[in-house]
């Protein structure tokens, strides 16, 4: 029964990774773009979230309808003012740009908030839990899950029934010839990093409800996210949906076997997985 | 008539390649132009030079009034201009009729059901009707090229510029496409053709202008210029179609 609830557990965990993969695996299918501050786009998401429902007194769930469109924001300023500069034939450039903006927020964080752990106050919401079948299961795990499900969905339909997501896979698929049909590359791309940050902040905002955060720990998230995305191959949305899960229920069985072995499972599973499929488990069919 | 697009002394050179070389024409507003030349000569170049693909060195081109030399590819398109590839490049995950709304939505700007409308239309004018839900990466080489005119049309152009889009085809098929291309023209839309398959060219062109070494050598009557001595010299023993 206790590795069951451990299972059970990380796959729920599974959901909130995969809410860190999803706006990666977007931003790396639309425009190839490997976003090394997105860990800290996930703390800063938190930030915010702590920002707002400290003033405002709000619910962190509340939060997100200030912090979804804040992000969302964010994202367009930055695609378009500086990332979109750095896109090419070379993939050095925006790796090297997004490593200096993940400095960039994370001193910022810590000259704003200090290096002093923080958590968003979620009240009954933390502790709640529903008994399924002799498991005791966290409403606020389930819940994360849930979203995690809701948002894979919602994009995974956004690519492929509205004229958005047309435009995305246009670009994707052909740039040059995208732009000579009339699609403008950079404001779509703008709208992209966008919607992947919307994602990343409901990632943060979950994060910061589960457990306590400070500026440093972007780069922590950002490989399990990374993790989440190539385990269940790029550019394959419910792929990085089994990627999440499967990185989870890696670390919870960890955990379980040693506390101090959480992370390291999760990471001797990433590998595995990448020895034996290096192209992840579901990668896309059409390449 | 009045002039429609106007390339004014354009030139473009890759190194000591010269693929325009102070390249002047107008065309007028309803006309059907065709583009002649060997290969190499700088046909397609000056296509990328007209849609904003290629920014020339000097040298500038007029579309509709407005002076287009600082435009990119995409506001161009918006601005009424939309080609053919000779080498077809769909969209090749995504189905054929997604290609054509990718046109409709994004360069003539329709929305929902008018949008839908109009791509069911022009894949039945240009014969794919049958295949729109196929992905386009795998239709057959005269299915693609179909469906570059599909997606060129799709676009609502004023200006529409094709690329070789006969080359390859059967007699019967190069039969049906200039006539697609004759009603295409009749409605009113302004055609420059770029195609090595004369007798199909000679049928919808008004004039023809023959190109080489990026350099405009003769322009006029397509009778004319198809038996002026340069042209007779350009394509003895080098095109088996003229």
């Amino acid at each position: 029964m206790e590795w069951l609830n451990a299972l059970v557990q990380g796959t729920l965990l599974g959901g909130l990774y995969a809410l860190f993969a999803a706006g990666l695996s977007l931003i790396f299918g639309v425009m190839r773009l490997v976003n090394i501050a997105h860990g800290d786009l996930i703390v800063l998401a938190a930030y915010l979230g702590l920002s707002v429902t400290t003033t405002l007194g709000l619910h962190p769930l509340l939060a997100l309808l200030m912090v979804m469109p804040a992000m969302a924001a964010i994202g367009y300023a930055v695609q378009r003012g500086v990332l979109n500069q750095t896109l090419g034939d070379d993939l050095l450039p925006p790796l090297l740009v997004t490593f200096g903006l993940s400095v960039i927020i994370q001193n910022g964080l810590l000259e704003v908030y200090t290096a002093d752990p923080q958590k968003l106050n979620a009240g009954a919401l933390e502790t709640a839990s529903v008994a399924v079948g002799g498991l005791s299961l966290g409403l606020l795990p389930l819940l994360t899950f849930g979203i995690a499900v809701a948002v894979i969905w919602g994009l995974q339909w956004t690519f492929y029934h509205t004229a958005l997501g047309r435009a995305f896979r246009a670009v994707s698929d052909n740039q040059d010839i995208a732009q000579l049909m009339g699609l403008i590359r950079h404001h779509i791309f703008g709208l992209a990093m966008a919607l992947a940050l919307a994602v990343t902040a409901l990632a943060g905002i979950l994060l910061g409800v589960r457990t306590s955060f400070d500026p440093s720990i972007g780069g922590g998230r950002l490989i399990f996210g990374f993790e989440a995305v190539i385990i269940g191959g790029l550019g394959n949305l419910w792929g990085t949906l089994a990627g999440g899960v499967i990185l989870g229920v890696a670390q919870t069985l960890g955990a379980k076997i040693d506390p101090g072995w959480q992370v390291l499972s999760g990471h001797i599973a990433f590998l595995l997985i990448l020895a034996v499929r290096p192209n992840g488990l579901f990668p896309r069919i059409s390449a | 008539m009045t002039t429609f697009l106007k390339l004014e002394n354009l030139s473009k050179a890759f190194g000591a390649v010269k693929v325009a070389d102070d390249l002047s024409f107008a065309l007028a507003r309803g006309e059907a132009l065709g583009i002649i030349g060997p290969n190499g000569a700088g046909k397609t170049s000056m296509f990328n030079l007209i849609t904003g693909t290629l920014s020339p060195n000097s040298g500038k081109v007029f579309f509709d009034g407005r002076d287009m030399t600082s435009l990119n590819a995409a506001q161009r398109c918006r601005a009424g201009m939309a080609r053919s590839f000779q080498v077809p490049q769909p969209f090749s995950g995504m189905t054929v009729f997604e290609n054509a709304m990718i046109a409709a939505t994004q360069a003539a700007g329709l929305r929902g059901r008018e949008a839908e409308q109009s791509c069911l239309k022009v894949l039945d004018q240009t014969g794919l009707l049958s295949k729109s839900n196929t992905t386009a990466g795998n239709l057959t080489l005269l299915e693609r090229k179909r469906l570059e005119l599909t997606r060129a049309l799709c676009a609502n152009p004023k200006l529409l510029l094709l690329d070789e889009i006969a080359g390859g085809l059967t007699e019967a098929e190069c039969a049906s496409l200039v006539q697609t291309i004759k009603d295409i023209h009749a409605s009113g839309v302004s055609v420059i053709w770029i195609e090595h398959v004369v007798h199909a060219l000679l049928a919808v062109v008004d004039r023809l202008i023959v190109i080489d070494f990026g350099r405009k050598i003769a322009e006029g009557e397509p009778q004319t210029i198809m038996e002026s001595p340069e042209v007779q010299e350009i394509y003895l023993g080098i095109e088996v179609d003229a």
